[in-house]
């Protein structure tokens, strides 16, 4: 599998993946650390990814997404966005439906 | 000034209505993300190239106007796209 081939199978086969900087245990940057805990407020099932441990996808998954900054939340294989959309999603209480749509939560 | 280069990019994009950018480097100096020498920048963003939009399709229209600059000069960027239509609270 190449790269964009994982990153399909990871969106396709997962309803909600988190591309983030560190673990949800342990953030290595405040944007990711922000996006992790409204998903664990809105009780999210989720995979996460750690850039920093695929230097290839990290770099492909800019240009697959269009999109060059991390975290990106992927919800039914479609990119949401990065920190502070999920926080506007979550403050409209938009986020939660979007979760239960497709089975994402607890 | 990474802002002021922000603000070329942005207004030859998109003809903005009205444009503000915040560089909030200072604070973040000294985190991971900042050592790399990228700011952390806010902008306010009022132009008809966003009507219409989605949230996620507002953020690649101005990420892609900006291109390498989100390579090295900015670490972060929050964004607040509005169409004319939308800025109508005069929070701005």
């Amino acid at each position: 599998m190449n790269v964009i081939e994982r990153i399909k199978d990871q969106i396709e086969n997962n309803p909600v993946v988190l591309y983030m900087k560190g673990s949800p245990d342990f953030p290595q940057c405040g944007f990711s650390g922000q996006t992790v805990q409204i998903l664990d407020a809105c009780q999210a099932k989720y995979i996460h990814v750690n850039i920093f441990e695929d230097p290839e996808l990290r770099e492909a998954l800019k240009a697959y997404s269009n999109w060059p900054t991390y975290p990106q939340l992927y919800i039914g294989g479609e990119l949401i966005g990065g920190c502070d959309i999920v926080i506007d999603l979550y403050k409209k209480g938009e986020l939660p439906k979007m979760l239960a749509a497709v089975n994402g939560t607890v | 000034m990474t802002s002021e280069l922000i603000k070329q990019a942005l207004t030859a994009a998109f003809k903005p209505a009205l444009i503000e950018i915040i560089d909030n480097s200072a604070a973040h100096a000294g985190h991971a993300g900042s050592q790399s020498g990228g700011g952390h920048f806010h902008v306010t963003i009022v132009a008809q190239a966003f009507e219409g939009k989605s949230l996620v399709q507002r953020h690649q229209l101005v990420y892609k106007a900006l291109g390498d600059m989100m390579k090295q000069q900015i670490h972060a960027l929050g964004i607040n796209a509005l169409s004319p239509s939308e800025d109508t609270k005069g929070s701005l």
